[in-house]
């Protein structure tokens, strides 16, 4: 049964340096608030995998917490490119970033086949692009009909950690709205941490949402705004002005480090 | 009324998308001229963003494809596994709507890096759904501003394949079907030759020339012996795509 904790507890318990984490939402449910305990917890060498990183992992990687990110697409959506992400692909600051690239279809495909315990996922893909010689893919025969298909490994984190809208006291958790790979990313990693908006004692059934009962969930932290500035639907839009007010903070790296002081290492879980 | 080329870019590629289309969408250019078409001459059009809102009937804008008001207003929301795997892999996309950073002569498209991958000048966000998208789906249309910039002899990196090498390489390549059927640009529209998958002008936006359009391409662009000329914005269409604001803009 999932364990109610404090997000510092959780992080302290199920993130080690040096593990892979996951951490998942499609650009809804962002789950920033364990993103910013991992920063203040000093979390180093972690390999980051996440689809669409956008400032959550610009975040990590510009205090130097990851060593490596396996992703699809890095950007601030709607507004433009994460600078620290590039600063540390382009500059090797703060320090070198390993990139493991991919596309949706195949990360999408890979954590299924994780979340199915499968060693690798199979799909049409891939083909006649330059990623083939960047990345792990290979080429695979279909053993039924010969046809030539694409292979990606399982994504099989140490830790992943989505943010829902609510989970009940036993640990079961809902979310709805877009919910991009949450589901997948639980169930592929071997320890895994929802913060949620809040707990409930009685979860309502929502149409197309996504439940995870509470004995597939390792710890669950109640965060209210634990997704801002990103959405959490039924609770919060995006905070745009954020993500706008994020292309100035972040181009600049001594006025980055002045921010994350201020608002993340000095800064509370609730902030 | 007046108009910018920008608009008469989203006009022009709104005006491709048939009524009843089941179109997979990206964010930014080709989502404003989707929706523009759905408010205007085909209101059966049916968007797909990769956030795995099938239907999806936005009102304003929306900010990023996690935005709520894809998931509200759309006939179904899925996971992002299963709009790839059961949706576009199943083939049930009629048209995948894309940008991107640069494009070649056969369509293929950049938006990873700019110079090498190892130590690139620019590194841009990445592949996200576009190369399954244009793998996958009957047709891929693309909007991008014309500049040579942008329309280049070489690729810096094939993060897509539109014709890959010419003609065959989709074949090759186990695509049978698909590539790149239209690029609107502000300056005109470029379709591929149908014997040498070669993008060739075939339509200028009103006041453009052909020669701005070889001056916007860094390669030897060919132009089709009877160019069209667009047809002008309606005020029907500026009235429609003036309303469309993003989700920010309506909160403000």
């Amino acid at each position: 049964m999932a364990e109610i904790l404090p997000l510092a507890d959780a992080i302290s318990d199920v993130v080690h340096d040096g593990d892979t984490v996951a951490l998942e939402g499609f650009t809804h449910l962002i789950p920033y608030a364990a993103g910013h305990e991992l920063i203040r917890q000093g979390r180093k060498e972690l390999t980051l995998v996440r689809m669409t990183p956008d400032l959550i992992c610009d975040q990590l990687i510009g205090m130097g917490c990851a060593r490596k990110l396996i992703f699809s697409w890095g950007g601030n959506p709607g507004v433009g490119s994460l600078h620290r992400f590039r600063d540390a692909v382009e500059h090797g600051w703060p320090g070198p970033l390993e990139l493991e690239e991919h596309t949706h279809a195949g990360i999408a495909a890979a954590y299924a086949a994780g979340a199915s315990n499968l060693p690798f996922a199979v799909l049409r893909g891939y083909a006649g692009t330059d990623l083939v010689a960047h990345t792990r893919v290979a080429r695979v025969t279909c053993p039924f009909t010969g046809e030539d298909l694409a292979a990606v490994p399982s994504i099989r984190p140490d830790v992943g950690i989505v943010h829902a809208q609510q989970a009940d006291r036993d640990g079961n958790v809902q979310l709805w709205g877009i919910s991009g790979v949450q589901k997948e990313t639980v169930l592929a990693s071997a320890r895994s941490l929802v913060t949620v908006e809040e707990i409930v004692d009685e979860l309502e059934p929502r149409p197309g949402a996504v439940v995870l009962p509470g004995w597939s969930v390792g710890a669950v932290s109640p965060v209210p705004g634990g997704a801002h500035p990103s959405y959490a639907q039924g609770y919060y839009d995006r905070d745009n002005a954020f993500y706008v007010a994020w292309d100035e903070i972040s181009r600049d790296r001594d006025r980055f480090a002045d921010w994350m002081r201020a608002h993340v290492l000095e800064a509370g879980v609730a902030a | 009324m007046t108009w910018t080329p920008d608009e008469m870019m989203a006009v022009a590629a709104a005006r491709r998308l048939g009524d009843g289309t089941v179109c997979f969408v990206g964010i930014g250019l080709p989502s404003r001229a989707a929706n523009l078409a759905r408010m205007t001459h085909a209101p059966g059009c049916v968007l797909i963003y990769e956030s795995g809102t099938i239907g999806a009937k936005p009102r304003r804008l929306p900010l990023s494809i996690g935005d709520g008001e894809l998931a509200e207003t759309a006939d179904a929301v899925v996971s992002v596994p299963e709009i790839f795997g059961y949706w576009l892999q199943g083939g049930r996309i009629d048209v995948g709507f894309l940008g991107a950073a640069q494009i070649d002569r056969f369509g293929n498209l950049n938006s990873s890096v700019i110079g090498p991958y190892d130590s690139p000048t620019v590194r841009l966000p990445g592949a996200g759904g576009a190369p399954e998208i244009a793998a996958l789906c009957k047709e891929t249309y693309v909007m991008l501003r014309q500049t040579p910039r942008a329309f280049v002899e070489q690729l810096d990196f094939r993060t897509t394949v539109g014709y890959g090498d010419g003609p065959g390489s989709r074949r090759e390549l186990g695509m049978p079907r698909g590539g790149v059927t239209v690029v609107v640009t502000d300056v005109g529209v470029l379709e591929p030759d149908p014997r040498t998958c070669e993008l060739t002008l075939t339509s200028l936006h009103p006041g453009r020339t052909a020669d701005e359009a070889r001056a916007a391409t860094g390669w030897a662009l060919r132009v089709a012996a009877d160019v069209s000329t667009s047809e002008p914005p309606t005020d029907a269409e500026l009235g429609a795509l003036r309303s469309l604001k993003t989700t920010a803009e309506v909160a403000a």
